[in-house]
């Protein structure tokens, strides 16, 4: 590990995930090993025992027995039974991520990783954690298959194009931890590797808002208008589109009589193949938005429809009466702190942003 | 009913003394040779191919591991390592694991094994081998002129659309090696069916023949998948139809079901002769019937079944849902019993015995020491806690080899070495090959078991330089390679040594029971003067009587 002082026999055991695993393999090299010794212990002492001696006749046939042979079919199949099922348990809790874990939005493309915070932070090749709370993080790609592995958590999971995966882990342990991606990407494969770092909880607190630009539910509320998504989304009597206020994680109903989750993945197809699952009552108008919005706008809408509660969808731009005539100018700003923001506050003539 | 049972043609005239006409100098020349329909001849051709790819295989392997002795890496470029690593594994599992037992012992003993004066289908035999040098030659020419780098997994959409390399002409080639096998394994499975000598039934089959023909299924049912996946492929690649790559509107994941639903039962295609050949050489050698011989027969069949039920369980992170990586990882579990069957046979097959070390038993023992370690650690990558951080890491890696290296290719040698005399008439130096079987031996433990070690540590797979922490593993690793690699030329020199120098033996230099030590080695054009009649099983050591004695 980048910790230094670690040892080259195992590696560090950062997660709640790490002890599941690591426990499962201690038992597991405790039954094989077990196993292994007997037989090589078995053909050791019958080669030495039985080894062929000078004017030695043919050994008599030894009878097989069906008692044995039932034994060692039937005794092999309990062992592995106990391994299936402990194993299933230690997957099936790695699988489900907690209701409270915090949503990490992560992109794999040739070389490199991308995360990006809901307070707004994004880090590349890097990602805090803070230490002791549940992180979940969503994952694509943009080009080709990707593995988001970090051996100290004992977390892994292939990332793909056009499709979310995501994998979570609480950290127990403060200090630095390799992420490298372990699917074969091409030429740089061995270099698309980072650091996930983990914080105190004070501490990533205060780095979330030493770097902040605004939060990636604010910017998806950018791309949101941006892409003029209000036009029909709008919480307007007459809208043309479903409001989405209150959709994430909530059930909805299609026109097929289906019901789906509103999860990551349903808010992601319905953007890039608005024609895939239609909610009830409402038709297919909708052009797909394939190739015009990047992934990490998505991330940012998904997190902005997450955030967003009844009432809060922004009006639509046609609401508001067109200026009548352009403000005045003010020519007058001195020594170029117009581009100031600071300046610019003070400054009477600017309207208002909504 | 077949020609087994034709009345048996008239005795040969007698021969001379000196040498007796035999598969080898029943005709000269180069034509003879490529034109021939004999299945020992075409063994032999097999044999060199096979062996060539070994070494080319091996040397692309030799510069990897050089490589990684080092962090940064010491040798090549990121592009050039990413070529030879894929070089490795595609020529290794398609031009080496898959036919090297089949094509190469079990083309020259399967015939002799069952009484049989060739296989059903000796233009097709020979046919098998001229599709494996096609493909081969595609192969290499892609390998060795601009490479692929795509790994022997093809996974796409990298393969399909990223990789700027030699991805289409590989494909064909192993879409022909595929056929290859194929025609192979057709062959031996109507071989098997039809010209059994008479008195030969089924229970009375050498393992080895039961593995052949448990193998041939796999490749009947599988190698058309691995085609169709293959074609697709090169279609996405050339004229850009969507099946695999999402910017196309197709499934990254389809392409990884459809090649592991073939690389899968693939695994063993390569094991199961492995399997097959073991049970031969500890019966012999130890002096004592096959211990469960049933059991061990029918475990082979069971493999086969299986083997087709666990394909997802390499895609346990890879996306698929929960389900089915419940599934898959239970029935990984169930494949793992009939191996584990096998290995308890094989040791109480000892008990009680006579036990010579000669060269073959020794390389067998090795086998089931090799294949019991990988097959236990393959227990952990069934297990879906454990696999989840293991996958795609060199414990993947290790596990693999140890099976395929540790597993198959020493039964493959002890397989060479038991059948040497058969196939050539001589005898190699004893105690050169002994050596070898140690040295190679050794050096596979200090080569793979570093790489668990650093595998659980987390180093991924195909990386071309790696983080400092893992040297001391990487290095150890090369070290052994490097004893490895001197365990694999020593028999390249002692069995050529042997086709000139080596001492005649005398037709059944082992004392085996089986029929293909009944007649004359090496053996003649159609195998035995007089098809045989058999009588008994294939292990009868304790009274010493072979097949077809009364």
């Amino acid at each position: 590990m980048l910790e230094s002082g670690k040892s080259a026999w195992f590696p560090p055991e950062g997660s709640t995930t790490a002890a599941h695993v690591d426990l499962l393999l201690y038992f597991l090299v405790a039954v094989t090993a077990s196993v292994g010794l007997l037989v090589a212990f078995l053909m050791f002492y019958f080669c030495i025992k039985y080894r062929r001696r000078p004017g030695a006749g043919r050994p008599a046939k030894t009878n097989a027995s069906h008692a044995l042979e039932w034994f060692w079919t039937i005794t092999p199949m309990f062992i592995f039974a106990v391994m299936f099922i402990w194993g299933a348990v230690v997957y099936v809790d790695a699988y489900h991520a907690p209701a409270d874990a915090i949503p990490i939005y992560g992109i794999g493309k040739q070389w490199m990783w991308k995360f990006q915070h809901p307070e707004g932070q994004r880090e590349i090749n890097t990602l805090h954690v803070p230490l002791g709370r549940p992180v979940q993080v969503l994952l694509t790609s943009e080009d080709v298959i990707h593995s988001f592995f970090v051996p100290g958590f004992r977390v892994h999971m292939d990332v793909l194009p056009n499709r979310y995966t995501s994998v979570w882990f609480q950290a127990t342990r403060p200090g630095d931890y390799h992420l490298f991606c372990s699917q074969y990407c091409g030429t740089n494969h061995a270099g698309m590797i980072g650091t996930v770092v983990v914080m105190e909880q004070a501490d990533f607190e205060n780095w979330l808002s030493l770097h902040a630009e605004g939060s990636l539910a604010l910017e998806g509320r950018k791309v949101f208008l941006k892409y003029r998504c209000i036009s029909c989304h709008s919480a307007n009597s007459g809208a043309r589109a479903p409001v989405l206020e209150g959709l994430y994680g909530s059930t909805a109903r299609l026109n097929t009589g289906k019901a789906v989750v509103a999860d990551d993945a349903y808010i992601r197809e319905s953007i890039l193949d608005p024609g895939a699952k239609i909610a009830a009552g409402w038709e297919n108008i909708m052009p797909t938005f394939r190739g015009q919005v990047s992934e990490e706008e998505i991330y940012a809408l998904i997190a902005y429809f997450r955030s967003l509660k009844r009432g809060e969808t922004p009006r639509r731009v046609e609401d508001y009466p067109p200026p009548t005539a352009t403000p005045p100018i003010n020519t007058t700003a001195p020594d170029g702190r117009a581009s100031d923001g600071r300046a610019s506050d003070s400054k009477p003539s600017q309207p208002a942003q909504p | 009913m077949t020609i087994a049972t034709l009345p048996p043609p008239a005795p040969l005239p007698a021969e001379p003394p000196a040498e007796r006409s035999n598969y080898l100098n029943v005709s000269y020349g180069v034509v003879s040779w490529l034109l021939t329909k004999d299945h020992k001849r075409i063994a032999i051709l097999y044999l060199i191919s096979v062996t060539a790819m070994f070494f080319l295989g091996g040397a692309a392997i030799s510069i990897v591991r050089l490589h990684l002795i080092t962090p940064q890496g010491a040798l090549v470029s990121a592009d050039t390592y990413n070529r030879l690593f894929t070089m490795h594994g595609v020529i290794m599992v398609f031009f080496f694991l898959v036919p090297v037992a089949p094509a190469v012992l079990g083309n020259f003993c399967l015939p002799l094994m069952i009484g049989a004066k060739d296989l059903a289908f000796p233009r097709i035999n020979l046919l098998s081998w001229y599709l494996y040098v096609v493909g081969g030659a595609w192969t290499l020419y892609a390998m060795l002129t601009e490479g692929v780098d795509t790994g022997w997994t093809f996974y796409a959409p990298y393969s399909s659309q990223a990789t700027h390399y030699n991805v289409v002409p590989t494909l064909i080639g192993l879409v022909l090696a595929g056929f290859s096998s194929l025609f192979t394994g057709l062959n031996f499975i109507v071989t098997t069916h039809w010209l059994r000598a008479p008195g030969l039934t089924w229970f009375r089959l050498p393992i080895f023949v039961w593995a052949m023909y448990a193998t041939s299924f796999i490749s009947l049912l599988a190698v058309p998948v691995l085609a169709m996946a293959l074609i697709l492929l090169m279609l996405e690649r050339l004229l850009h139809i969507g099946i695999f790559d999402p910017a196309l509107g197709g499934d990254p994941l389809l392409f990884q079901h459809l090649f592991w639903f073939y690389s899968h039962p693939a695994v063993y295609i390569m094991i199961l002769p492995g399997m097959g050949i073991v049970s031969e050489v500890i019966p012999c050698f130890a002096r004592k019937a096959l211990f469960g011989y049933k059991f061990v027969a029918c475990s082979s069949l069971a493999i086969a079944f299986l083997s087709f039920l666990v394909w997802a369980h390499h895609m346990f992170v890879a996306g698929i849902t929960l389900y089915a990586a419940l599934i898959f990882s239970c029935l990984s579990f169930l494949v793992a019993v009939p191996s584990a069957i096998k290995v308890f046979n094989w040791t109480a097959t000892l008990y009680k015995g006579s036990i010579a070390f000669e060269t073959p038993m020794l390389f067998c023992l090795g086998f089931v020491a090799l294949f019991t370690s990988g097959g236990l650690t393959g227990l952990f990558l069934a297990t879906l806690g454990v696999d989840m951080h293991v996958h795609d890491t060199y414990f993947v890696i290790a596990h693999f080899h140890f099976i395929m290296v540790g597993g198959m290719v020493m039964a493959y040698m002890g397989g060479l070495h038991f059948w040497w005399p058969k196939m050539t008439g001589r005898m190699y130096s004893q105690w050169w090959s002994r050596l070898a079987a140690l040295i190679i031996f050794v050096g596979f433990f200090l080569t793979f078991l570093p790489q668990f070690v650093v595998g659980y540590n987390g180093m991924p797979r195909r990386y071309y330089q790696y983080v400092p922490e893992f040297q001391v593993w990487n290095v150890l690793s090369s070290a052994g390679a490097s004893i490895l690699a001197v365990g694999y030329l020593l028999p390249l020199g002692y069995l050529f040594y042997s086709l000139r120098y080596g001492p005649r033996t005398g037709d059944n230099p082992w004392g085996a029971t089986g029929l293909e030590w009944q007649t004359s080695s090496p053996p003649p054009r159609d195998n035995f003067a007089v098809t045989p009649t058999v009588y008994r099983g294939p292990y009868e050591y304790d009274t010493g009587k072979a097949q077809n004695e009364p």
